[in-house]
């Protein structure tokens, strides 16, 4: 039987791939369905909601105060960020002061935060491209930050330290010198992954001109942090919307000009040194002073009180058994989380419990435009970008 | 702030929060007044932070849709309101953001609010072959079916929720 020309069908079938959610460079489970052509991308599919745990339905059923522990588990790798967040739209809804001490301590974790992550953004981004080196030092690195998590909260994630109207407890006996110990070394640590990495051959062909995105594009894709800046933008929360103390501290904003992964590298590289000199900058204008609102009804007194007066008991007894209320009202509050714009919209009905809450993720925004960015790459190319966005998925699922 | 946005968008009512502005729009006006205040050069809001649903049990609409814009230019937000009952559906705004596409999909997922002209409406985060809309109030916080591994069929099967105790909320008539 001969086959004749015109029964050889010229109309391939694109290929697709399953993506995930098992792939270790998905970063968690991002079932990513892929149609190719040959190795160069069509379409992404992302398929997310593998690690949904309904959070925000959770929080729902939950006093102010409970809710809290929630926050850290959504974004793993940026904790204090968003509890953070957390913490200042229940304060603007009550409309707390908080003193200026514990301003200061939640700006120095907030540092620390940011520093954490882009460790990890930037290592784990090394390892998915295929620089092993980098990882290690990284995780080297985050293990002494997640060390001073431990000194003051005794968790070394999942911390529950920023709380609504403060902080849960005062900083240890020597911490600040240990923070300042590690600002000095960590600059050579910096030096040392630069040197791997910025003018690596390997690492500037997987990345320079992958995943562009133009300023015009991040801003209708609803971009925000990184990506956005990648982009050109120079827009971040912490000097266009200040919170906390930041419009006291002087830092700059790192800002790309092609939008490239390699640009948003650079960037992440950048703001961890602006991040240790605002930590420092932190221990210089750090003060003595209590470190929650005297606000008995929302911060319960201390364990000294505790044992002198009637009153602090119950009062200590009414906020962690019923909680504090609420009054109506509804708030949106965004921080400069380390991925990009954090934000909790709260309603609140005069009751001990949240009535809605809903959580915006940044990732979650930054994912949905991964078909955008990868069409017409290669398929090695989507690891990169994905590594770029900086996934999550603690936040993207929620 | 008031008469700066009456000039431009048709709203009903405007709602100050602390500092944050919000407007209530009617479904019907909602994706032209969005058109002008991303396009209008002196509002830009040309960013859509998210959108949420909220769900109001007991009132006559009882879905609130929640559209979140920042201007950079400006660096001003505003926060714009739709209500609806559970009838209605709602234009998508996926032709003038273009990522509004997940956050609808979500809302869709979630509520069960319909949205007109969209690309791609399917569930995002529930499981596959998930039923019911679950940040409902009246969706019980456990669900109605929970997961087990069967070691007999040898795969994953669906049953209906056992609790070993009932499910207990704490509603306190408070005098604190």
């Amino acid at each position: 039987m001969l086959l004749k020309k015109k029964d050889l069908s010229l109309n391939f079938k694109n290929f697709t791939i399953n993506f995930g959610p098992q792939h270790p460079a998905a970063h968690g489970v991002l079932r990513l369905i892929l149609e190719l052509d040959g190795e160069v991308v069509i379409k992404a599919d992302p398929h997310i909601g593998l690690l949904h745990r309904g959070t925000e339905k959770l929080i729902e059923y939950k006093t102010y105060l409970q809710a809290l522990p929630y926050f850290d588990r959504l974004d793993y790798v940026s904790m204090m960020a968003q509890e953070h967040t957390y913490s200042l739209s229940v304060e603007k809804l009550l409309g707390l002061k908080i003193p200026r001490r514990s301003q200061l301590i939640r700006v120095l974790f907030c540092e620390i935060t940011r520093i954490l992550n882009h460790l990890l953004a930037v290592g784990c981004h090394a390892m998915d491209v295929g620089a092993m080196t980098p990882f290690l030092w990284a995780f080297e690195e985050r293990e002494k930050l997640m060390e001073f998590y431990e000194r003051v909260s005794g968790a070394r994630m999942h911390a529950a330290y920023i709380r609504p109207g403060g902080l849960s407890l005062d900083i240890p006996l020597g911490f600040l010198d240990d923070v300042f110990i590690f600002c000095k070394q960590f600059f050579l640590r910096l030096d040392e992954i630069e040197e791997m990495l910025t003018n690596n051959r390997i690492w500037k062909e997987r990345l320079v001109d992958i995943g562009i995105v133009t300023a015009q594009d991040a801003v209708s894709w609803g971009f925000s942090g990184v990506m956005l800046r990648g982009s050109g933008v120079p827009w971040d929360l912490r000097k266009t919307m200040p919170y906390e103390i930041y419009n006291e501290l002087t830092f700059n904003i790192p800002v790309g000009s092609n939008g490239d992964c390699y640009d948003r590298y650079i960037i992440r590289i950048e703001e961890m040194r602006q991040s240790l000199n605002m930590i420092l900058s932190c221990l210089n204008l750090i003060n003595e002073g209590p470190i929650k609102s005297y606000n008995y009804k929302i911060n319960p007194p201390s364990r000294v009180e505790l044992k002198n007066s009637m009153e602090s008991v119950i009062h200590h007894f009414k906020v962690y058994s019923e909680g504090f209320i609420v009054p109506f009202g509804e708030t949106y509050i965004a921080t400069e989380a380390p991925k990009g714009e954090f934000g909790i919209f709260l309603v609140s009905n005069n009751t001990e419990k949240p009535y809605r809450c809903k959580i915006k993720a940044p990732g979650f925004g930054h994912l949905q435009a991964l078909n955008f960015m990868t069409k017409g790459h290669m398929i090695a190319d989507v690891v990169t970008i994905i590594g770029t966005q900086d996934i999550v998925f603690g936040e993207v699922d929620r | 702030m008031y008469l700066q946005y009456k000039k431009i968008v048709p709203f009903y009512v405007y709602q100050q929060y602390k500092t944050e502005d919000v407007i209530v729009l009617s479904i019907k006006n909602l994706v032209f007044s969005l058109f002008c205040l991303k396009n209008h050069i002196s509002y830009k809001f040309n960013i859509l932070s998210f959108i949420a649903g909220v769900d109001l049990l007991g009132l006559k609409y009882r879905f609130c849709v929640v559209y979140d814009l920042l201007s950079i230019c400006y660096n001003k937000r505003l926060r714009i309101k739709i209500f609806l009952d559970e009838t209605t559906f709602v234009f998508s705004v996926t032709s003038i953001f273009v990522n509004a596409n997940w956050w609808e999909r979500e809302i869709w997922d979630f509520y069960g609010i319909y949205f007109e002209n969209h690309p791609d409406l399917r569930r995002i985060l529930t499981d596959y072959g998930f039923e019911g809309y679950p940040m409902r109030k009246d969706f019980p916080l456990y669900g109605y079916l929970e997961v087990r591994y069967d070691d007999t069929k040898k795969r994953v099967v669906l049953e209906p929720v056992e609790l070993s105790q009932e499910f207990r909320t704490f509603n306190f008539e408070s005098p604190w």
